[in-house]
């Protein structure tokens, strides 16, 4: 329908001195719009389903928009985090977002994914084979079936119940009284595989001569890993981390298949509050505000692993 | 650098498409009316899909050319409101016909979404069939008529005779106040190990349905307006029966008496009551609504004949005894036509397929529904239905209904979060409240007044 006035399909090169760099020569300025045509459909996408949404979230992160009850919706200025901020229930889920990162990523699918990894270097192949497709099985299956597989594993009635009752051991109610750390385990258990790969990929490039001669010098396993694998591996381990501790902030299918952020708010990490905040009190605006102030803590966190990744060894 | 001749363009070409999709029509054919109606989470529970089914083979013969399509959105309530109100959002996904609950129907009129329809009442003959309190149901404030109600329902105390006289209680057991119901409960789990004695919906999982069967019943009972004062148009702070109901659940869940509180927050506990707790003999006494029949029929979806002589009802009793001494709630469904529906016309002749005498009899029977009309109250059939239905319908005389407007689920959502606070956590009853009070100021816009003594 609406055809809309399109740019000339090749943009006349009018080249304003001022952003012209002193390398650019005039052959690669008039080559420049063919070159940027192969990117053309990445560009375009990337404006469209990237680029629309986060602004369209920035946008009405500073309105007062509800899914119902009302059908104006009007700037609101900064009130939606002011609210955040006096929020109990925010601070709550801050607090079980820093909790639930750190214990399922950073300590556990970190350097769980690196001890398998280390442990698989030594093992024998069919040992190998078998660890390392039943862990990246777990990696495999899709979040929500993940989430009710470990639901029906805590679950009263569940198969851990079933193990611990059958060794006469007391049986647990983990989803009821510590959400925070069945969904943690939950978390590890899906997402170790991912760093078993990569540290799979690391270790493998380090080189056997270096070890060697520090085998040769008298430096035992602890101190061989110490002073030579990790320093040398340090790169994976930042992107790793970094990669990890993302996904974990995310983290909303598992969750809400498990626990539904509850009971109370006792598993309510930022993503599952701000569900509940957009769509189940209908308060758009503010969980879009808190969405973007999720979006905050993820930068921070990758912020911290970047400047980690550049010092030099 | 220059980078901003191929984003310009970019930018350009993604404008272009937003507009360009956003002309296609998305499935909205003009012969075909979507209809979106809520599906129980239980896959054996389909006597809803059954009769829409029906309805829609009649519609269709007696409309050459046009389509009924059928959308079940299969889910807890909570996430059945999201799904419609993001669907009612936009003409490309507004469904011509919604299944709409009184409870959420002010909120969704105060967002623009429903479509009055005071038009097509006024010709319908019909109309004047449906009772004076019905036809109030689904009236916003702006006194336009938005939903055709098509069923209404009361709740009480259900109870299993079997576990009564095991624990040697009477089996006409009628309550005279919450002491002697909780007198009841501590028996039966002294003399009936392994069965529940008391389900009351409780938490943000079950919704609605903790709030209203759950809190509300045991709040109208703690004395006149406990939740919204409709005269002076103030929300109430700081009542006292407020706290007294909470006080009762921190009881039930504290001693044990109720679902193990793990359980009793599962979004899916309404549905585990009707069809396993209950007809399995769990659970000794339950307070539900007058529709629990529609699972136990023939037609629903835990088939049980036994259950009329198996269960026996009491009306949910007054805190002190106080006055007229029962409770209940009502509510009840209504079919709206969504604003953004393209074709309202032939939507509207839908509700009306599906409101004839006939057709309205068959629902109210197989969802065992209260009648909202009076061909359908007087019909043989519907007298004859049920043995509960007479003491469900003679409820209907000490009902409560809910304040009707927008900010009202707004409230209920901070109902539920004290309700799951005293249930799951050693949160007392009275800060319970007081963070409910704190809630309702923000939701209420200061439209509150204290009550606090």
């Amino acid at each position: 329908m609406s055809t809309l006035t399109q740019q000339p399909a090749e943009p006349e090169p009018t080249p304003p001195p001022a952003s012209v760099s002193p390398k650019a020569t005039g052959t690669v300025r008039r080559h420049r719009p063919l070159r940027w045509l192969p990117l053309a459909p990445a560009t375009v996408l990337l404006l469209l389903f990237l680029g629309g949404p986060i602004v369209y979230c920035v946008a009405i992160a500073f309105t007062d928009m509800q899914l119902t009850g009302s059908s104006s919706t009007s700037f609101v200025g900064f009130d939606n985090f002011q609210r955040a901020f006096d929020d109990k229930h925010f601070r709550n889920a801050v607090v079980l977002t820093l909790t639930f990162t750190f214990l399922s990523s950073i300590v556990g699918q970190n350097t769980l994914g690196l001890a398998l990894a280390l442990l698989m270097r030594r093992a024998s192949k069919p040992v190998r084979t078998l660890t390392g497709s039943i862990v990246i099985a777990a990696w495999v299956v899709p979040e929500i079936v993940a989430g009710f597989l470990l639901y029906a594993f805590f679950r009263d009635e569940g198969t851990l119940n079933s193990v611990l009752d059958w060794a006469h051991l007391p049986s647990q109610d983990w989803l009821y009284s510590a959400p925070i750390v069945a969904v943690s385990i939950a978390n590890v258990w899906r997402g170790t595989a991912f760093s078993m790969l990569i540290y799979s990929a690391a270790l493998s490039d380090v080189p056997r001569e270096i070890t060697e001669a520090a085998e040769v010098d008298g430096a035992g396993g602890w101190r061989q890993l110490w002073f030579i694998t990790l320093p040398m591996i340090r790169r994976s381990i930042g992107t790793n981390l970094m990669l990890n501790t993302l996904q974990t902030l995310s983290v909303f299918g598992l969750i809400w298949a498990m626990t539904r952020g509850g009971p109370g708010n006792r598993s309510q990490t930022l993503p599952v509050f701000m569900y509940d905040q957009a769509f189940l009190k209908a308060l758009i605006g503010y969980g879009t505000a808190v969405a973007l102030l999720l979006l905050l803590i993820g930068a921070l966190f990758s912020a911290v692993y970047l400047r980690l990744l550049r010092t030099e060894v | 650098m220059r980078p901003t001749a191929p984003l310009i363009l970019s930018a350009a070409l993604a404008i272009t498409a937003t507009s360009l999709t956003a002309c296609g029509a998305f499935g909205n054919d003009p012969n075909t009316l979507k209809v979106v109606y809520l599906r129980n989470t239980d896959n054996k529970v389909r006597h809803m899909d059954h009769y829409l089914s029906m309805v829609k083979k009649q519609f269709e013969r007696e409309h050459r050319g046009k389509k009924v399509k059928l959308i079940p959105i299969q889910a807890a309530q909570p996430d059945y409101w999201v799904k419609i109100q993001q669907m009612m959002r936009s003409s490309k996904t507004a469904p011509d016909v919604v299944y709409e609950d009184t409870f959420i129907i002010n909120s969704d009129v105060a967002s623009g979404y429903l479509r009055p329809l005071d038009r097509y009442l006024r010709t319908w003959r019909d109309w004047d069939a449906f009772l004076p309190q019905a036809r109030t149901a689904a009236k916003a404030e702006d006194g336009k008529t938005y939903g055709v109600p098509i069923g209404t329902d009361t709740r009480g105390l259900w109870f299993n005779k079997k576990v009564f006289a095991t624990a040697g209680l009477p089996t006409n057991w009628q309550p005279k106040t919450w002491d002697e119901l909780l007198t009841a409960a501590r028996t039966i789990k002294k003399k009936v190990p392994g069965v529940i004695p008391l389900n009351v919906y409780t938490g943000k999982g079950p919704g609605e349905a903790s709030v209203m069967q759950g809190f509300e019943m045991l709040l109208y009972g703690t004395g006149a307006d406990p939740l919204y004062d409709p005269k002076a148009k103030k929300w109430i702070a700081g009542g006292q029966g407020f706290k007294d109901a909470l006080g009762f659940l921190k009881t039930v869940y504290g001693e044990r008496l109720g679902p193990h509180p793990s359980d009793a927050v599962d979004p899916n506990v309404t549905t585990r009551v009707a069809t396993e707790l209950l007809p399995e003999g769990k659970v000794a006494i339950a307070l539900d609504g007058s529709w629990m029949g529609q699972f136990w029929r023939e037609t629903g979806g835990r088939p049980w004949p036994e259950w009329s002589r198996a269960l026996g009802q009491a009306p949910m009793p007054t805190q002190y005894g106080d006055p007229p001494g029962k409770v209940s709630m009502s509510g009840g469904w209504t079919w709206a036509i969504p604003a953004k529906s393209e074709k309202p016309d032939l939507a509207w002749k839908l509700i009306e397929t599906l409101q004839t005498q006939p057709n309205a009899v068959e629902w109210t029977l197989r969802d065992a529904q209260i009648a909202v009309r009076e061909d359908v109250a007087t019909d043989r059939r519907y007298l004859t239905s049920m043995p509960g239905i007479r003491f469900f319908t003679d409820l209907v005389r000490h009902t409560h209904y809910r304040p009707a407007l927008p900010v009202y689920p707004r409230v209920s959502s901070a109902i539920g979060e004290a309700m799951e606070a005293v249930t799951t956590s050693g949160t007392s009853a009275a800060s319970a409240a007081k963070d409910y009070d704190k809630e309702l100021r923000s939701i209420a816009d200061g439209k509150v007044v204290n009550r606090s003594r």
